[in-house]
């Protein structure tokens, strides 16, 4: 059956009625990104555990230079920036599903927000300032 | 099995642990070598190695458990014995990945 045997009162292309929709207004985007971000670190997984696995028993100085260096600076952010966006849409997704108070749940999410940020924010801002040694 | 809880059980463990992250590489970036030493005192602890071998544990357990998502994702392992087989895969794997990874920590001298 196609659209045009149905007579309907709108004039919306199937298309058009699930743009935009949805009760996250965003459809299977955060969905989508979920599965980029984890896929990320899953092939990122080995590598980060080889970088942490190199600064044990090492003090600042070591550290720094391990974390300093071009692909080990790459691989954290990459890792980081995974992680936050990873956890901030799962964060959201527990939010929805337990706190049902409406007001408490914009505020849930806000929070939600901002922790994901500021931690993904203060941990790059150290990786490059390890990496520019200042 | 009910291990879907275990996966956002063990999410929301993570989320609260990239503190630590977050804590170690601002240690790392910090001008005082004692702030880096502070992070090593706590993680060197009882108390930090038991928060750590947990927060292994649960990156392991998710990753693998998200994997197993994964493959229902696209459409496979639907079946009652597959469905137990990847629950079972996913919680023997994450313990055996966790101890494996403390083992090879242990043995390149992380423990002074």
């Amino acid at each position: 059956m196609s659209a045009t045997d149905t007579p309907r009162r709108s004039m919306r292309t199937p298309l058009g009625r699930v743009r935009n929709l949805g009760a996250a207004h965003s459809g299977t985007s955060d969905f989508w990104r979920q599965r980029i971000t984890a896929v990320a670190m899953t092939l990122l997984m080995l590598p980060v555990i080889v970088v942490v696995m190199m600064t044990l028993g090492s003090n600042q100085a070591g550290a720094k230079v391990i974390l300093g260096s071009l692909p080990v600076a790459v691989i954290m952010m990459l890792f980081i920036v995974a992680s936050a966006w990873h956890m901030k849409i799962g964060m959201q997704v527990v939010i929805e599903d337990y706190v049902h108070n409406e007001k408490l749940k914009l505020v849930s999410i806000m929070l939600n927000n901002f922790f994901s940020i500021a931690v993904a924010l203060a941990s790059i801002y150290a990786i490059i300032k390890i990496s520019s040694g200042v | 099995m009910a291990l879907s809880i275990v996966h956002r059980a063990t999410g929301i463990a993570l989320y609260v642990g990239t503190l630590l992250l977050a804590w170690w590489l601002i240690a790392a970036a910090s001008g005082s070598a004692a702030a880096y030493s502070n992070v090593q005192a706590f993680t060197g602890s009882i108390i930090g190695r038991l928060i750590v071998f947990g927060y292994t544990w649960a990156l392991m357990h998710h990753m693998l458990s998200g994997i197993r998502h994964f493959v229902w994702d696209l459409g496979f392992g639907f079946k009652a014995n597959e469905r137990e087989a990847l629950t079972w895969a996913a919680l023997i794997g994450g313990i055996v990945l966790t101890i494996l990874i403390w083992i090879i920590a242990y043995a390149i001298g992380g423990v002074r």
